[in-house]
């Protein structure tokens, strides 16, 4: 029951926000607290899912299975494992963060806006936790109706230029998915006598490896356009700086993350053969994604547009984590993911409380900014540092597990990500000392105010959580632990043994956990 | 001996009474108020579906009421009753329409409620010559009713164009069931499934003709390129309610009949085989280009009711995937989309028409400017529609274009489904172009609340009910399709 909790709770505080009359904006309040209310219950409900999940378990646990359509042997089937949980709290976690940026930068139809949001949630939560196939995909395609709306009528000047071509390139992608998922289906009703849309039943289908590379490509290309990969990437900049505030977050925290989710939890282990063969390729466009995402980012004027390269530039990183497929590599990779999500989150945060400052978001505006608003650029500078991957926070067991997992891979990958941590570091720090060091250039700048109440309120969570995940990683790292094994188990045992595959890599990884936990340690 | 059954016609007949008491309700009555005329289509249409629901056959056995050139088989009774539900709805969208634009009301409702007869007898028929009767007879009454506005020189137009070429598909149509006649002694669909399976091996030219005369007959009526021009011209002078009509009823019926004749009679010749060519590649061609161009056409208009005529060419290439597609999840596919397409496309013809105004159309899209601000409940009913549309979940068209390329998968034409799949996001473009307007495009004055009558927006919910009702839980009327088909192929 939780499970469908955590998504039908969003959903029915939407559609009794729009029974909720607001002529003219006179209840405004009342709609924003009813909201925030409403998402801090779904994250509550996320909460209580993560208690009860058990880490001792590989399987999928809090599973619900009820038969839908028959007739096709779709089933509403959904479950979380330690993959998709800790997804599933950061969504939670990000929505109220997210609305309560909104107070004062969202005025016109607040009731609209507050309905989509919890709607967006209710499908994101949905994308996390579908175990069977189509259900996973109207979630998938169900997610972008809200989040157009959002960009297209609460964004600025481009947003309909943007949400249009997120939504289109998006779909695009997906609608091959839809034609890869039919075959599979066939496929499977070929083998048994029987449809089914099932994700584990489709796990034990064998493929021929022709047919496994054309459905591994259309899954590929979907979830690519989405984590976003080099070169399906263009529609990040103009989506991202174009989203209002909340949109920003909640794009970036969550919605990138399901490209991710999808590549390992369908693309990889649904046809192993056919990703073993194209992951250098993929590899590959990670690391140039890496790469090029932090030289774009260096050169931008416009500090959302910087922070949206910086967001292509980090889920190189997963990505590269993933195509390592080891433990490693994936843990990190998942470990990326959640962190990239609390930090990017800050990193909009904030970046959206200048803007509803002064109004713009141009670099050359601002300056000297710890002068007037200290306890801001405190913050600010607590999550650039988590972004970067400095040790003690999240970005840099992220980015040290995936790195490591790709080393053992192939080390030459890694040569070139590390490059990026570098490039990362520059942009960041380079964006930092504009924005906020040294004197205010600009007069505007002198009398903004720092931090109220309410955004305090947003910002504390992310920091506390870029500082307890860096101490603390093995809280967030033991429940992934068996179910990350899980997959690359499936995925390498297409593999031939080689010299020290196995053997090797679990020492190393026993021996890259040592040393994670002795920094932990080192660090308190 | 009277050995047939009328029970199979009892639908048709529900209509027709309807339709007769429309037509002289209209005659006898003296100058004064209004008589409710609709009221008797509503209830001949719900007549009609009551008696198909009755008649239906739950166990798949043969036995099925026959009255010889009609079949009152389960294929037929679903059709019949999405009909009853077309009929239904538009009579519901009408009442605001005549009332506004001064439209003569019975002769109106009578047309539409003939026009639906002859629908369901195409749907049910299983005589050539009887579809072709039927044919005429709901196309003469739609010819009319897309004029019925006689002083409005555009629809005058529309009418002259779709008649003279609907006149001319229907030559050839009679032309091929000439043919047809001439190579199997028989206009009965069974006795010619029967002679053509028993000649499968060797192609006479002569049949190859027929099908060819009778696939352009049918492809006009369905709008299938390359016999598709009329359909802008047409849609767009008539009054959008017709147009609503026309999009889904005719098509319902022409498709129905389609399937019958091509996927049960000439079903051996459906395959290139050693003795020649079949129809199932070129129809499978038709479908590709109907869906190419109908979308991609459709994204240059900038009028709302031309775009949606080149939307449903495209919707009609998506039900022609499915009818190549030929496997029983194919044909039930084809009846599940009928459905769900004729549901959505009505419902958003009836906001274009609930919208109008007497003097002019407002069917551009700038007259949908900032809608959401005067009327937000239409915005977003409008907008389910055109979601529904793009098959984009949780709605109806979503279900309903799943069913169409699974069956595509499943008889290995990938190909078609993956132009169908990129088509049906190019779509989305020109859909999606009607929400920017409504939702994020200001317009100059005051928001003035659009009227709507309490008719109106009992269809709207209606619609608006099915659409969601068929995107989340689907699984009864899929089920109620796959039992349809059983019977005849």
């Amino acid at each position: 029951m939780l499970l469908t909790l955590s998504w039908v709770l969003p959903l029915a505080g939407a559609v009794l926000l729009l029974l909720v009359p607001n002529r003219g904006g006179s209840r405004d309040g009342v709609i924003r607290w009813l909201a925030l209310a409403v998402s801090i219950a779904v994250f509550a409900v996320t909460l209580g899912i993560w208690m009860r999940f058990d880490g001792a378990s590989a399987e999928f646990q809090l599973v619900e299975r009820v038969p839908w359509i028959p007739a096709f042997g779709i089933d509403y089937y959904v479950g979380v494992d330690g993959i998709s949980l800790l997804l599933v709290v950061l969504t939670g976690l990000l929505t109220p963060i997210a609305l309560l940026s909104s107070w004062e930068g969202i005025e016109k139809k607040v009731k609209e806006f507050s309905v989509f949001m919890l709607a967006l949630e209710a499908a994101m939560i949905g994308v996390f936790i579908s175990l069977d196939l189509f259900l996973f995909y109207v979630f998938w395609d169900a997610m972008l109706v809200p989040m157009y709306f959002l960009i297209g009528i609460w964004g600025y000047d481009q947003r309909i230029y943007a949400a249009v071509k997120f939504m289109l390139y998006t779909m695009a992608g997906s609608v091959l998915m839809l034609v890869a998922i039919l075959a599979l289906a066939y496929m499977h009703s070929e083998a048994t006598g029987s449809y089914t849309f099932d994700l584990l039943g489709l796990y034990a289908l064998t493929i021929p490896a022709e047919t496994q590379r054309w459905l591994f490509l259309a899954f590929t290309i979907a979830f690519a356009i989405k984590v976003p990969l080099f070169p399906f990437h263009t529609w990040l900049p103009d989506a991202h700086v174009q989203a209002p505030t909340a949109g920003s977050i909640i794009l970036a925290g969550v919605l990138l993350k399901m490209g991710t989710y999808g590549l390992v939890r369908f693309a990889f282990p649904l046809f192993p053969n056919a990703a073993v063969e194209f992951a250098p390729w993929i590899a590959a466009l990670a690391v140039i994604g890496i790469v090029y995402g932090a030289l774009v980012a260096m050169v931008q004027p416009d500090m959302k547009k910087l922070v949206a390269y910086s967001s292509v530039s980090h889920l190189g990183f997963v990505v590269l984590g993933i195509c390592a497929m080891n433990v490693q590599g994936v843990q990190g990779a998942v470990y990326q993911m959640l962190a990239h999500g609390v930090s990017t989150g800050g990193l909009f945060l904030i970046v959206g409380m200048l803007s509803d400052r002064r109004h713009t978001r141009l670099i050359a505006e601002f300056g000297g900014l710890k002068n007037s608003m200290p306890r801001l650029t405190a913050a600010f500078l607590i999550i650039t540092l988590a972004s970067i991957g400095m040790p003690a926070l999240n970005g840099f067991i992220g980015e040290f597990l995936t790195m490591l997992g790709a080393f053992l891979w192939d080390p030459r990958f890694v040569v070139v990500a590390g490059l990026g941590v570098i490039l990362s570091a520059v942009y960041m720090l380079w964006m930092f000392q504009r924005v906020y060091l040294g004197p205010i250039t600009n007069e505007k700048n002198a009398r903004l105010a720092d931090l109220r109440p309410r955004e305090w309120a947003s910002v504390v969570p992310l920091c506390a959580l870029a500082i307890g995940m860096g101490v603390f990683p093995s809280v967030f790292l033991t429940p992934m632990e068996l179910s990350v094994r899980k997959v690359v188990e499936r995925v390498q045992a297409v593999q031939p043994v080689q010299a020290g595959n196995e053997e090797n890599t679990m020492q190393k990884a026993n021996g890259g956990m040592q040393v994670v936990r002795v920094s932990a340690r080192a660090v308190r | 001996m009277f050995t047939l059954q009328l029970d199979a016609v009892v639908p048709m007949l529900c209509v027709t009474l309807g339709a007769l008491a429309a037509m002289g309700g209209e005659a006898l009555r003296g100058r004064g108020p209004r008589m409710p005329v609709g009221w008797f289509g509503i209830i001949g249409l719900a007549g009609a579906a009551a008696s198909a629901v009755i008649l239906w056959n739950p166990t798949p056995d043969a036995f099925r009421e026959d009255f010889g050139v009609i079949v009152a088989d389960n294929f037929g009774l679903f059709v019949t009753i999405v009909l009853a539900a077309v009929g239904i709805l538009t009579i519901m969208f009408s009442s605001q329409v005549i009332h506004r634009d001064n439209l003569p009301a019975g002769e109106y409702y009578a047309l539409l409620l003939f026009s639906i007869v002859g629908m369901i007898m195409m749907a049910t028929a299983t005589d050539l010559l009887v579809i072709f009767v039927a044919l005429e007879i709901l196309s003469l009454a739609v010819y009319v009713l897309t004029g019925i506005r006689r002083d409005d020189l555009s629809g005058t137009e529309a009418a002259f164009k779709y008649f003279l070429l609907g006149a001319i598909s229907s030559a050839f149509f009679l032309y091929g069931i000439a043919f047809t006649y001439g190579v199997t002694r028989s206009t009965r669909l069974s006795a010619i499934s029967q002679y053509l399976s028993a000649q499968s091996m060797s192609a006479d030219p002569m049949v190859l003709i027929a099908l060819g005369l009778l696939l352009v007959g049918f492809a006009f009526k369905i709008s299938a390129v390359p016999f598709h021009m009329w359909t802008p011209d047409a849609y767009e002078g008539a009054p959008a309610i017709v147009t609503g009509f026309m999009s889904t009823g005719v098509k319902a019926a022409a498709f129905a009949a389609f399937a019958r004749v091509f996927l049960s009679s000439f079903e051996p010749f459906r395959d290139m085989s050693a003795a020649g060519p079949g129809w199932a590649p070129v129809v499978a061609l038709i479908a590709a280009a109907t869906m190419i161009l109908g979308t991609v056409v459709g994204v240059a208009q900038g009028n709302l009711k031309r775009m949606l005529a080149y939307s449903s060419i495209a919707h009609g290439g998506y039900l022609l995937v499915g009818l190549v597609a030929a496997n029983a999840v194919g044909k039930a596919a084809i009846l599940f989309y009928l459905l769900a397409y004729s549901v959505t496309n009505l419902a958003a013809f009836g906001v274009i028409a609930l919208l109008g105004a007497r003097d002019r159309a407002n069917d551009s899209l700038n007259d949908y400017a900032g809608l959401w601000h005067s009327s937000p409940g239409l915005a977003a009913l409008m907008t389910v529609c055109l979601l529904s549309l793009g098959g984009i979940p949780p709605t109806a068209g979503f279900i309903g274009k799943w069913y169409i390329f699974q069956a595509a998968v499943s008889a290995g034409y990938y190909w078609l489904a993956i132009i169908g799949v990129l088509t049906s996001v190019v779509s989305v473009f020109f859909y999606l172009r009607v929400v920017v307007m409504m939702y994020m495009a200001e317009r100059e004055g005051a928001p003035q609340p659009a009227h709507v009558s309490g008719f109106g927006m009992a269809a709207l919910a209606l619609s608006i009910a099915v659409i969601f009702y068929l995107g989340i839980l689907p699984t009864p009327i899929l089920d109620f399709a796959n039992d349809s088909i059983a019977t005849i192929f």
